[in-house]
């Protein structure tokens, strides 16, 4: 992640503008140089065809929110000399590549409807060839939700082979509005909720996507799960005069860990996903352990406990033992640190703490597992419940800047933010889901 | 009345027919009694009975009109035990912030809960357990559970067996108000109770 990004250049042999490029899924990548500390210039070029509008918009809203390209609008005055650089294949017809220089692009992006879909390709414009091709399917039923996926997908092949990271375009975020589950697409659109069985809190999905896991409170309090193809749902059973609450799948897909609430205290308990005997993980002695989370490789869990007086992150292995305080830094006697989420490249932990300025507002922080320090993300309102994006970089947390709990997105490394809900409602425990499965 | 006048009339009549046996005194003849109108006599008995009649009817309507007031009071008196139980059992108690402690001012309103519970075997009640609205909203379904407990055990602890009470939490999502500051959050940390069997017909106290 950190550092530049060097990736070696393998020619394609042939003189002058590439014409035969292999179209295969697998086709044969040319890759960038790039320098992740650089942000390279982009351009995506208008598209012919139909929803020709809406694909450009898509592709260029993605890679400006996956903040690692610098999208190039092109100017209107440029427009007619650019779109004559290319036959109706797609292909370079003494393209200048000079134009797009001046713009500051380090690579072009083609896009074409075919009828089997979109076929993309990718310019370098330093090198003025075509380095990376492939074919995209498109389901029918243009500007659908599953369209709007394909065409994120093609986004996140695109990054992949600009940056040599995939972006997280074609991904959802799951939340709660109103005690209802709420999925929406990474960049704001389609927002759906699902069928419930009673009010409910805190999503979670499976490592595969194809599963939502939440959990109702109050009276008969459940773990429900949530099967986002066939939308039937399955409720383990509850037990009197407890409060289950913080679902999680392990990373291999076999084990849901929750908290158990009961009234002497409470402890994460696991569960296989097909069902079974719950078997209790965390020894709190009578104090509260909850939110959990795994790290990557399934061998510890991060989680909130208040056994040494005010709440804060511990972890443990994932049988429980070896219990140990991460964060371990100290505000004084206001101490207040919860809701952890381990990145997904395992090296930092992002999680919701009271800070003692005069708001006594609660903030976002990340905490790097390596040396333990802190970073503080956010300052405008009250921010929590924060949720790594699959790319390790953004995460969603909830916000009360704008007046009222909404979800916004911030990338870790510039510290950008972008507002993700706008319902007037309160939008709140969000869930970014893994790359969904196609 | 009638009598009166017949009897009179026959003394005189008598008292004259005596004086004629011995003497001939010079004395006037006792004159005839008037006869007697039988139809008025038969008309004042009867105004007499119906009036004793009336008597009688509204001495009954008083009576039951009487009855059924009482009757009324008694189970105006009657619900207001019932409602006034209902408002002891149900009374909520509050928590300081973070904490699921009982507080000294919070223990009367749950003594008072006690002799209705131990008078009335078949009565159950669900503790709901709440927070204000801040912090993490998962520790706070904890934390309410914890208060929910706190009130069960002073309960149970006193004679009420375990099985009667039910804990459950709702955390920070059934605020009873919604402003951001100190004298609302106040009022949502909070012990609610509810009744869910036995609540009809309850008898205030022991033995009774």
């Amino acid at each position: 992640m950190n550092g530049p990004v060097r990736l070696a250049l393998a020619l394609l042999c042939g003189a002058g503008p590439l014409l035969a490029q292999d179209t295969t899924t697998k086709g044969v990548r040319i890759t960038l140089s790039y320098d992740a500390g650089v942000r390279p210039g982009v351009v995506v070029l208008p598209v012919a065809g139909a929803n020709g509008d809406s694909i450009q918009a898509i592709i260029q809203r993605d890679l400006d929110y996956g903040d690692r390209v610098n999208v190039i609008v092109i100017p209107d005055s440029m427009a007619a000399a650019i779109r004559s650089g290319f036959d109706s294949a797609g292909n370079p017809v003494g393209m200048n590549y000079g134009v797009f220089k001046t713009l500051g692009a380090l690579a072009v992006v083609r896009v074409t409807n075919t009828d089997r879909g979109l076929h993309v390709a990718l310019h370098d414009v330093v090198h003025s060839r075509v380095i990376d091709v492939n074919e995209f399917a498109l389901p029918p039923g243009a500007a659908t939700r599953p369209w709007r996926m394909a065409v994120h997908r093609v986004s996140d092949e695109l990054e992949r082979w600009i940056t040599g990271v995939q972006g997280v375009a074609a991904t959802r975020i799951a939340y709660v509005r109103s005690h209802a589950v709420h999925v929406v697409d990474s960049d704001g659109a389609d927002d759906v909720t699902i069928p419930m069985v009673g009010d409910g809190l805190s999503p979670a999905w499976s490592p595969d996507s194809r599963s939502l896991a939440y959990a109702t409170f109050g009276d008969n309090s459940r773990v429900v799960v949530y099967d986002v193809r066939s939308g039937q749902s399955r409720a383990f059973s509850s037990r009197r005069n407890t409060n289950v609450s913080t679902p999680i799948f392990s990373p291999d897909g076999s084990t849901i860990l929750y908290t158990l609430a009961g009234e002497n205290g409470s402890d994460l308990y696991s569960v296989p996903v097909t069902g079974g005997t719950p078997q209790r993980v965390s020894v709190s002695g009578g104090t509260d352990s909850g939110t959990p989370s795994y790290s990557p490789d399934g061998r510890r869990i991060a989680f909130t406990s208040d056994r040494a007086g005010p709440p804060e992150i511990y972890i443990m292995d994932a049988d429980g033992t070896n219990a140990d305080m991460f964060t371990t830094y100290s505000f004084g006697s206001r101490n207040y640190r919860s809701n952890p989420d381990w990145s997904p490249d395992g090296l930092n932990i992002a999680y919701q703490a009271y800070y003692p300025d005069a708001s006594g507002n609660f903030q976002v922080f990340t905490m790097s597992l390596r040396d333990r320090t802190p970073k503080q993300l956010t300052s405008d309102g009250e921010n929590e419940d924060p949720s790594w994006a699959p790319d390790g970089r953004h995460l969603v947390f909830t916000s009360t800047r704008s007046g009222v709990k909404e979800l916004w997105v911030i990338d870790t490394q510039s510290g950008r933010i972008r507002q993700l809900t706008h319902s007037a409602g309160t939008s709140r425990l969000a869930a970014w889901s893994p790359h969904l499965a196609p | 009345m009638h009598a009166s006048r017949i009897l009179p009339a026959t003394l005189l009549v008598a008292a004259t027919a005596l004086s004629a046996c011995h003497k001939k005194p010079e004395v006037a003849p006792a004159p005839m009694p008037v006869p007697i109108d039988s139809t008025a006599i038969k008309q004042h008995i009867a105004d007499s009975t119906a009036a004793a009649d009336r008597a009688r009817e509204a001495a009954e309507a008083a009576a039951a009109a009487k009855a059924r007031a009482d009757s009324i009071a008694k189970a105006e008196a009657e619900a207001a035990t019932q409602a006034s139980m209902r408002a002891a059992l149900t009374k909520p108690i509050h928590f300081d912030f973070n904490k699921f402690d009982l507080r000294p001012e919070d223990q009367a309103t749950l003594d008072a809960k006690l002799p209705i519970l131990l008078a009335n075997p078949g009565l159950t009640i669900q503790v709901a357990g709440n927070t204000d609205e801040r912090g993490s909203t998962e520790y706070n379904l904890a934390l309410g559970q914890r208060r929910a407990a706190t009130a069960k055990r002073y309960l149970t602890e006193h004679g009420v067996a375990e099985s009667r009470i039910e804990t459950v939490s709702y955390g920070e999502e059934r605020p009873v108000c919604t402003d951001h500051d100190e004298s609302c959050w106040s009022q949502n940390r909070r012990d609610e109770f509810t009744i869910t069997a036995g609540g009809a017909g309850m008898l205030n106290k022991p033995g009774s």
